[in-house]
């Protein structure tokens, strides 16, 4: 690991202007992906700005009809919550999911998302929740915010302080966990919503997660596993390397579609 | 450098560190504390595993700058020298938990955290899922999986947590 000079701001004011104030400085809170990148030397930022220490970017709690997630919350909070058993089973479920247990001591929402890497579980609750990012400057959609392959919309001195689901009717995470790293090789998470359904896929796009809007209409006609049969994804611009093809993981989204649809409706 | 101030295995220790020190390097090179061990380096293998406020971490990927202010226990903290070993130590060895004995700290650090997450009475199954951030290339986890089984049992008989 290449040096770098360690900040420890008390509030998130604080952090902004250390990023402001010093060129190429990143974000840490658990660490678990910039530690290992930076250990590769894939990254040397020369300051890093510890949120850890800042107080209250850690809470989980319902507000209104929203259940409001700190930026700092550890996957394990997240998965042990009782609030988030009760308003979003699947979210609960999808962090139970995430690395190891010790991994899930340390790693956070926050760090997750602001990563964007196109394997992890989280952007897909974020993207079919329809769930708000709010920032230290602004609140952005998943649409606006995912930019794909490790990059979002976040300016230099942005930095994500919660993020923001509106509860679903029904909703549910399915993982297929690539054996040794424990990344989703593909992961679906599909939710009924009020008004909708949305069905988000990680792990198998070259651009990160993105929307299946075949699947989504026919569900939203009847959401019924039997409603995606014959319906077929596309594997243009879907991810090809030694754990499987394209067509392998295309073949996938429409299986594990069909499990998240029977989860969500209670069939397990 | 960056100075911190923590406990570890119940002692307080105050230190100059290079930020980019790790927690394991900082227990193994500067404490000499080596029970913890240094395996894939990768927060995959689960050699390093310590607990920080009680819970379970991967030192390897924790800045000792980062563990400032905090509880560190090691292996070296589950019992003292020459006392009784802890009951989950103890249990890898009636059961020949180990072989080689590299991964057995962090399998340890691992299984005790468990214990206080999940209770004395243990499936196999239930063992076996949170083992996953855990190697080793010995056992073939069998006797691993007995020795925890038996470790939290033993537990809850004891008044070592």
């Amino acid at each position: 690991m290449y040096e770098f000079k360690y900040h420890r701001p008390a509030t998130v004011r604080q952090a902004a202007n250390l990023l402001i104030k010093n060129e190429d400085a990143k974000v840490i809170a658990g660490g678990h992906t910039l530690l290992p990148v930076m250990k590769q030397r894939l990254a040397a930022p020369p300051h890093l700005v510890d949120l850890s220490h800042v107080e209250g970017l850690d809470g989980i709690e319902m507000k209104g009809r929203s259940l409001v997630i700190g930026a700092t919350a550890k996957h394990a909070d997240v998965a042990n919550s009782p609030i988030v058993g009760e308003a979003i089973p699947a979210l609960a479920e999808l962090a139970s999911l995430i690395g190891d247990p010790a991994v899930r001591h340390k790693g956070t929402i926050g760090g997750s998302l602001a990563n964007n890497d196109p394997t992890a579980d989280y952007p897909a609750a974020v993207m079919a929740l329809g769930a708000t990012i709010v920032t230290n400057k602004r609140k952005l959609k998943p649409e606006e915010f995912f930019q794909g392959l490790f990059t979002t919309a976040l300016e230099p001195d942005e930095i994500i302080v919660k993020v923001q689901f509106p509860l679903p009717k029904k909703a549910a995470y399915v993982k297929f966990r690539n054996q040794a790293s424990r990344y989703a090789l593909v992961g679906v998470f599909v939710a009924r919503r009020p008004s909708d359904v949305a069905v988000a896929v990680t792990g198998a796009g070259s651009e990160g997660v993105f929307r299946v809007t075949a699947f989504e209409e026919a569900l939203k006609a009847r959401f019924n596993a039997k409603s995606l049969d014959g319906i077929h994804v596309p594997h243009d611009g879907l991810n090809s390397d030694l754990h499987g093809s394209a067509e392998y993981r295309a073949h996938l989204i429409g299986v594990l579609a069909k499990r998240a649809v029977d989860a969500a409706n209670g069939k397990a | 450098m960056a100075k911190i101030s923590l406990i570890v295995n119940g002692n307080p220790v105050t230190a100059n560190v290079d930020p980019r020190t790790l927690l394991v390097q900082f227990l193994r090179e500067h404490l000499r504390l080596t029970g913890t061990h240094v395996g894939c380096d990768t927060s995959q293998c689960g050699a390093c595993v310590v607990h920080v406020d009680g819970k379970a971490v991967k030192s390897c990927t924790t800045l000792a700058v980062m563990a400032d202010g905090h509880e560190v226990t090691t292996i070296e903290g589950l019992a003292a020298d020459g006392a009784p070993l802890h009951p989950m130590q103890e249990a890898f060895r009636e059961n020949h938990g180990l072989q080689c004995g590299f991964c057995t700290p962090g399998m340890i650090m691992t299984a005790v955290d468990l214990v206080k997450r999940k209770g004395h009475d243990l499936s196999d199954a239930t063992i076996r899922e949170e083992l996953e951030g855990n190697l080793c290339r010995c056992t073939g986890y069998q006797n691993i999986v007995l020795s925890i089984a038996a470790g939290a049992k033993a537990m809850a008989n004891s008044d070592r947590a």
